[in-house]
């Protein structure tokens, strides 16, 4: 399998505002610790090392 | 400044009835000569109430303000007899492009669908938009358009309201049975009934600069995203009639607004744009504070509020004036039933419901927009930026990207007014939504389906024609028009809009919205629907 980067999200506008929402009233430091926890969680579901490792390529694309 | 456009000074007149002394009671009357005001006169024309316009003022809209206006109300304008000229001033345009930094992100196409008679989005300067809707007016004998008219107060009675209005010959009082509300946001009608408005204010400024020049840039929206010439904030450009150009320069909170708009601040951000050798001037700055709020309620008693009297959006997506325009395709026909007692108050009630319904749609699109635009946060906009850096190369990342959210209709899915489908049909429309258009032959002419509907209740017909040419429920009369018969549907659009291949019925509102649905034409369903789409059951 590989990495999906076609649009998947069904209402993205509403994904987007979620997040953004889930963030509003923390700190700096909390956010970052949330955003760690959020790429554990979702790295944890997707399993596979071969699509975590194209993942980890396209975030760390300059 | 420039001025590519002289304004035009309409006359002020005594009425007979501030001369006479005398109080006149009118069906309709209408506060705000802008362009939601205007519409809404054009619709009572329309719907044969007579109604009085009053405006403050003796002129069109000083500055060009509102830009786009999107295909639903130049519908809605069409129907009115009024969108020929703005279409063709207009400069139609329906790819936007939006860039970080010095690089594209993301481009979209509005309206990649063929068949229909209105274009996607027009800009047009609203002076224009106005002049036009006054020109109309006053070719209609049932629009009195009255300037220089500023109301003072108003005093709520059970059937009719009083209104004080002053005048350069003074004070006097009229009544009228309703009142349309069109005064914009910061409407003094609103606060003469102590309306309630209230949401959110944004923690930033926009400086907002109408230019002229003669550019090759395309005719298209652009929008920047931290570009190099205006680091750390957006921009966008957009280009109207006459080489008049719109650019907004986002400012940020600290931005004072009257040093900001002065001349010698303004040119240096639009040669940084523009290049230094671009010949420019400006036609027009100003500096906005944007707020997303509406009242609880559109009915106050006899007053009606519509346009941004009664919601105010931030302008990311072009949905304030195409909102109020909606607004008014709404409350027309509604207010034209009750005023001749064939529907009760309540009917008034789902202009209220159906319309703050589309608002909340409006105001989540446009905050959704502005949170996008000016993140609130630092972590807010690492997110931001990292969508629109991904935009760049993957398509995963584009439909995050915001840079307004532009004007659609919003359907009245959740409305009392729609009969529930008893079967299931096909294509995006749904009881509550507004009518797709499509071409169509009607007596061996080329036309629209649009431009046949609207204005009262119609039955549309896919398949055999019924026995009967009318459906009444209440001396409400529904004409029934028959694909294939009353119209040719050349191309075989309308029938696939409509999902009416196996046969199908549809009860279209005067609003040119759909109703109710059937696979089978039943004439006690479709009374029973006309009663639903207008309280009376």
């Amino acid at each position: 399998m590989s990495l999906n980067l076609k649009a998947n999200i069904k209402n993205p506008d509403d994904f987007y505002q979620k997040l953004i929402d889930a963030q509003r009233d923390l700190s700096e430091d909390e956010i970052q610790l949330m955003n760690a926890k959020l790429i554990l969680v979702l790295a944890n579901h997707i399993g596979e090392a071969g699509v975590l490792d194209q993942a980890l390529e396209v975030a760390s694309e300059q | 400044m420039l001025n590519t456009y002289t304004y035009p000074e309409f006359e002020y007149q005594q009425s007979r009835e501030q001369e006479q002394g005398v109080i006149k009671r009118h069906p309709v009357v209408i506060i705000g000569a802008g362009p939601i005001g205007l519409t809404a006169a054009l619709e009572c024309a329309a719907q044969g109430i007579p109604t009085v316009v009053l405006d403050d003022n003796n002129t069109v809209s000083i500055g060009s303000r509102a830009v786009c206006y999107a295909k639903r109300p130049l519908e809605v304008w069409d129907r009115l007899g009024v969108a020929a000229p703005m279409v063709e001033k207009g400069v139609s345009w329906k790819v936007g492009k939006v860039f970080f930094k010095e690089k594209l992100a993301y481009e979209f196409d509005l309206l990649p669908e063929e068949g229909h008679k209105m274009p996607a989005m027009i800009n047009l300067q609203q002076y224009y938009l106005e002049e036009y809707m006054v020109a109309k007016c006053a070719s209609e004998e049932n629009v009195d358009l009255r300037w220089k008219h500023k109301l003072l107060n108003i005093t709520q009675h059970d059937d009719h309201a009083s209104l004080v209005i002053e005048t350069p010959d003074g004070v006097f009082t009229m009544e009228a049975g309703w009142i349309i509300a069109c005064d914009g946001a910061n409407s003094d009608t609103r606060k003469m009934v102590d309306g309630e408005f209230s949401g959110q204010f944004f923690q930033d400024r926009f400086l907002i600069a109408d230019v002229v020049m003669k550019s090759d840039f395309p005719t298209e929206r652009w929008f920047w995203f931290d570009p190099v010439f205006h680091k750390n904030q957006s921009a966008l450009l957009h280009k109207q009639s006459d080489d008049v150009w719109r650019i907004d320069f986002q400012l940020g909170w600290d931005a004072d607004p009257e040093e900001a708009k002065k001349p010698e601040n303004v040119i240096p951000l639009l040669k940084q744009m523009l290049g230094d050798d671009a010949e420019f001037e400006l036609e027009w700055v100003s500096v906005y504070q944007f707020a997303c709020r509406r009242m609880d309620k559109f009915r106050y008693g006899r007053v009606l509020f519509a346009g941004d009297a009664a919601h105010q959006v931030s302008p990311f997506g072009a949905r304030g004036a195409n909102t109020g325009v909606q607004d008014i395709d709404n409350l027309g026909w509604k207010l034209k039933l009750v005023l001749d007692g064939k529907a009760g108050l309540e009917l008034l009630d789902t202009y209220s419901e159906e319309r703050v319904f589309a608002a909340d749609d409006n105001l989540l699109n446009s905050t959704r927009s502005t949170d996008f635009i000016t993140p609130k946060s630092k972590s807010s906009r690492f997110f931001r930026d990292a969508v629109l850096r991904l935009a760049e190369k993957h398509e995963f990342a584009r439909p995050l990207v915001n840079s307004g959210r532009l004007s659609m209709p919003t359907p009245y899915v959740q409305s009392s007014l729609n009969t529930d489908d008893g079967t299931e049909f096909a294509g995006c429309m749904k009881p509550g939504s507004n009518c797709a258009d499509s071409p169509i032959v009607k007596d061996g002419k080329d036309g629209w389906f649009l431009n046949q509907i609207g204005g009262e209740f119609e039955v549309l017909v896919f398949g055999d024609a019924p026995a009967t040419n009318t459906v009444s429920f209440n001396g409400i009369n529904a004409k029934v028009t028959v694909v294939g018969r009353d119209l040719e549907d050349k191309e075989g659009l309308l029938t696939e809009r409509f999902d009416g291949q196996q046969g199908a019925v549809y009860l279209l509102r005067p609003d040119q919205h759909v109703a109710a649905r059937w696979r089978e034409f039943d004439a006690d369903a479709i009374q029973a629907a006309i009663a639903k789409a207008t309280c009376q059951h």
